[in-house]
């Protein structure tokens, strides 16, 4: 086993391609006698923890799964649109498990580990299968076999997809096994139930404290170990296409008890997202990527057309083909309008910051449909995209067959999360992190249809092999629910919800989260600097402290109390937020999802000269910046503590990342 | 815009619950009808009072836990979509908006206008899916499923267990849900082998959950946010008669 840096890993020794088998074979097993007496308990009903609850369940532990949602099939993994990639090559278009590997390192701009992304390449295969056998209705072609489309980042088509809808099959494939497991006896579910606390007990994670939102109830669970599947943190920012429960507590809270967070700065900007339109907005609509394979994305070539379309005094259709800047097109020729999200999230805001922007606010692009309703026909376009042009009208009014959609960046996924080792372990024993709440895979910026992938194969494949590593060394059942460390931890959470209760003071939670929210959004988004990151962590805590005394949380905690929810998860929001502009700004470079303005290229660099890349990209530093930053939590309002680990790249040359 | 809401307060199962009136003033006509509620709502808080409680999570139309009725329809009169897709643009100014809950027998309140629809889950605990271990899958391709059963298939599979079918039945039949799974899973080579234990499982659980017989109104298909059609009803029928009959033999 490799170490790297201060923190072990735990990537198997060996040639690439042959490190996860020879891991498996070398992993522990559990006698099937024995797998009975251990109790896991999985947090989060979303892909990553479906699949693992009802898988583990088969193999015959005992699970609890818990979430928020009323039901286990409702967990924001249902929202994914546009697909789920997998090494198929059923294109036989040249894709293989090394072009999916690399494509996602390269995506990632080198950012995460070689040996989990070649594993993920490795087991997308048999996801597809998986999924196929539950009766997961993916599109087909007229000879029975399955479809597939590209996405960005990509030169091959291997993303396979079940209309605009791919994740809700996949959840709904996901979430009939877990019904049937449930059935049987091996998964206990508990829907409406919040975690609000790790249990750890002599360094290791052995139980939960959680709060039933129906009753108000507070109660502990103990078990053998605990994984963590409860989603991204995107909503720290307030605006997201985040579903408007997704949170950072469950993350956080086990971050407070002793497990790293590894590199939260890298968030991820979609590119194609409804513009905002007013204050009242609660949330952002994402517009599948699919759409870029058909759709051109431009702004007018001068301002002056685009302070006409925003005032209405002139339409899209009135600028003709030579005063349109098709800008991706022009700077990367050959990905085009599929170039990667953080590249084409940030053209858009560039294209705006030059007053190009054709939204009424400034802050929109042009995606248009005209050529290809032109060359395929309208019945193509509408086969192909219908169900999201209908979404688009009904949100933004207009119809997207005879005018162009107006997009804009949102916030949309992250790439940080806890850190874990190969086997999916964080660094605090037994407690195991799965899917968008992990850090593994996508390093800087993921790519699209690539997390529906990582979900299902942390959940189906990954930690059914890996689990029996921790818990081949532990006696099942050896903690209970009376040791001490279950009171300390519930004590703790019913002083933090007896104090939101008794604040009683003049303004909304969602008014503090709106303000965190334009704060982190303005300086720790599309763009970041040294000085509006510095002065994010001095208003954090002004407002954190405010919230504390100044919160109006009403009605009781003994019943449903939508407000105490949500007080908890801003509260936590709230300190989270400052891990955030830590990280970022402690990576004084720009890579992926991360783009430090001090950070980019410029006429004089050696790689803009040679027509490699352009002024304006990220500019990493790799001499410097090569490893994963994992944070400890050093209590709330103190700087954490940084560890870090090394990145090797024994298989892959680190470049810059060119998409000319 | 300047609105009246009519809407169902219910502290808690217990509570008999009643109709509470809300004037909601200066309403922008681009907001959705959820963020009317929440503006709605954060006034109330601000004036010392109790949110009103409805379920929301995706807000797009997909996930299914928004669950108001709204002027006497389950979702809104628009068809085709879900309460959070309603937008405001579709009302007029000076409007009265009744907004209740999702009614039935079977989903319980829990407070105003959320509701308990587990019983949706204890039917596909029942038999809705197709038992395949995992890992144990064939390569993807070896089964080719014809273009039309896939999309018949996946007609049925958009179901999103919302409960609109319920809420809008008179005789609060699920139906609809249950013939919607069975058309998804029935309609694929991967679901014959427990086709018949499926309808017999689901149904016999509808049936204790206290769900209402299906007398052919109709009424669920009109309020379904993705337009599952009634013939899975016919569909479901079919299958169940044919489940009997084989069950019957085997017994005799
Ligand atoms: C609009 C949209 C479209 C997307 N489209 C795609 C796509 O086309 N392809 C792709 O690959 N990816 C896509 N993604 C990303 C992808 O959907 C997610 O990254 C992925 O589904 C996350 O799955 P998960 O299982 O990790 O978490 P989730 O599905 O978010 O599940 C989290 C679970 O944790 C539970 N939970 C959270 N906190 C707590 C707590 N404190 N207590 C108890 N339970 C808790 C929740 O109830 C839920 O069950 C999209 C994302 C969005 C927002
Ligand atoms: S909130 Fe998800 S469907 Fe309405």
């Amino acid at each position: 086993m490799a170490s790297n840096g201060s923190i072990n890993s735990a990537i198997p020794s060996g040639p690439l391609a042959d490190k996860w088998t020879k891991h498996k074979n070398e992993s522990k097993l559990i006698n099937p006698a024995n797998k009975r007496k251990f109790s896991i308990i999985v947090v989060g009903s979303g892909l990553a923890g479906g699949s693992a609850a009802a898988t583990l369940s088969e193999l015959g532990y005992q699970v609890k799964c818990f979430c928020y949602q009323d039901s286990p099939r409702r967990a924001h993994s249902i929202a994914a649109q546009g697909g789920i990639n997998a090494a198929k090559n059923y294109q036989n278009d040249g894709d293989s498990v090394w072009r999916l590997f690399y494509d996602t390192i390269k995506g990632g701009d080198f950012r995460s580990r070689e040996a989990n992304v070649y594993r993920l390449a490795e087991v997308s295969a048999n996801i597809i299968d998986q999924c196929v056998a539950q009766g997961v209705p993916f599109a087909r072609e007229y000879g029975g076999l399955l479809d597939n489309r590209s996405f960005g980042g990509a030169q091959v088509s291997r993303t396979f997809y079940a209309r605009g809808q791919t994740g809700q099959q996949l959840l709904i494939g996901c979430y009939q096994a877990l019904e049937k497991e449930i059935a049987k006896g091996g998964v206990k579910m508990y829907p409406r139930t919040e975690m609000l606390d790790l249990v750890v007990v002599d360094g290791h994670a052995k139980g939960i404290i959680v709060r039933d939102m129906v009753t108000g109830e507070i109660s502990r669970h103990a078990a053998d170990c605990v994984i963590l599947a409860t989603g991204g943190y995107g909503n720290v920012f307030y605006l997201s296409t985040n579903a408007k429960g997704c949170n950072v507590m469950a993350a956080y809270r086990a971050h407070k008890r002793g497990a790293y967070f590894a590199n939260p700065c890298y968030t991820q900007i979609h590119p194609t997202c409804i513009p905002v339109s007013g204050d009242y907005q609660s949330k952002l609509t994402l517009m599948s990527e699919s759409l870029r394979n058909d759709g051109r994305i431009w702004v007018p070539k001068s301002p002056e057309d685009a302070a006409a379309i925003r005032e209405g005094r002139k339409k899209a259709s009135d600028i003709p083909d030579e005063d349109r800047d098709y800008y991706l097109e022009r700077k990367y020729p050959s990905f085009g309008n599929l170039a990667p999200r953080d590249i084409s999230s940030r053209s858009a805001k560039e294209a705006c910051d030059e007053g190009r922007g054709v939204a009424p606010t400034g802050l929109g692009v042009f995606l248009d449909f005209r050529d290809a309703i032109d060359r395929l026909g309208k019945d193509t376009i509408e086969a192909r995209y219908g169900n999201l042009f209908q979404m688009y009208e009904k949100i933004a009014g207009t119809d997207p067959y005879t005018s162009p959609m107006q997009i804009y960046p949102a916030v949309h996924y992250t790439m940080g999360g806890l850190w874990v080792d190969y086997n999916l372990m964080s660094n605090v024993p037994g407690l195991h992190v799965l899917g968008e709440a992990n850090f593994s895979d996508h390093g800087a910026n993921r790519l699209g249809a690539s997390a529906l992938m990582q979900g299902l194969a942390d959940g189906y494949f990954v930690i059914p092999a890996t689990l029996p590593n921790y818990l081949a060394g532990e006696t099942p059942g050896s903690v209970s629910t009376e040791h001490d460390a279950f009171a300390e931890a519930e004590a703790a959470v019913r002083e933090r919800v007896d104090k939101l209760m008794s604040i009683d003071g003049k303004r909304t939670v969602d008014s503090f989260h709106r303000e965190l929210g334009l704060l982190v959004w303005d300086k720790c988004g599309m763009a970041r600097n040294e000085e509006g990151l510095k002065e994010a962590l001095e208003k954090i805590p002004a407002i954190r402290e405010e919230f504390w005394e100044n919160v109006r949380v009403p009605g009781d905690s003994g019943n449903l109390n939508a407000e105490l929810e949500k007080a908890g998860r801003v509260a936590d929001f709230l300190e989270f937020a400052e891990l955030l502009c830590y990280d970022a700004l402690e990576r004084e470079e720009s890579c992926g999802g991360h783009f430090r303005e001090e950070y980019q290229f410029t006429e004089d660099d050696e790689a803009v000269k040679t027509g490699h890349t352009g002024p304006g990209e990220a500019k990493r530093r790799d001499d410097e910046f090569c490893y994963v930053a994992a944070w400890e939590s050093t209590g709330a309002g103190n700087k954490p503590k940084l560890h870090k680990e090394d990145l090797d790249f024994e298989n892959v040359k680190l470049s810059v990342r060119s998409y000319k | 815009m300047n609105l009246t809401l009519k809407v169902w307060r219910q502290k808690n199962p217990d509570d008999h619950g009643r109709i509470e009136t809300y004037e909601a003033k200066d309403i922008p006509e681009e907001c959705s009808f959820l963020e009317m509620l929440d503006i709605v709502n954060e006034r109330i808080i601000t004036e010392g009072g109790d949110p009103i409680h409805f379920d929301h999570d995706c807000r797009e139309g997909i996930c299914g836990t928004c669950s108001l009725t709204i002027n006497g329809i389950p979702h809104s009169k628009e068809r085709g979509i879900t309460a959070c897709q309603v937008h405001m643009r579709k009302f007029r100014d000076g409007d009265t908006i009744w907004i209740e809950p999702f009614r039935a027998r079977a989903f319980p309140i829990v407070r105003d206008l959320v509701v308990d629809r587990t019983a949706f889950d204890r039917i596909i605990a029942a038999g809705g899916y197709i038992s395949v271990r995992t890992g144990s899958a064939q390569d993807a391709n070896a089964l080719p499923v014809s273009k039309d059963d896939a999309d018949a298939s996946f007609d049925a599979a958009a179901c999103i267990g919302c409960g609109a079918c319920v809420a809008a039945c008179k005789n609060a039949s699920a139906m609809l849900f249950v013939g919607a799974k069975a058309s998804h899973l029935n309609h694929l080579p991967q679901g014959q082998p427990e086709k018949d234990r499926r309808v017999l499982a689901m149904v016999r659980q509808m049936d204790a959950e206290g769900f209402g017989n299906c007398t052919n109104q109709y009424e669920c298909e009109a309020v379904c946010p993705k337009s599952i059609s009634a013939d899975v009803i016919a569909k479901l029928n079919r299958d169940y008669a044919i489940a009997v009959a084989k069950e019957a033999t085997t017994a005799s």
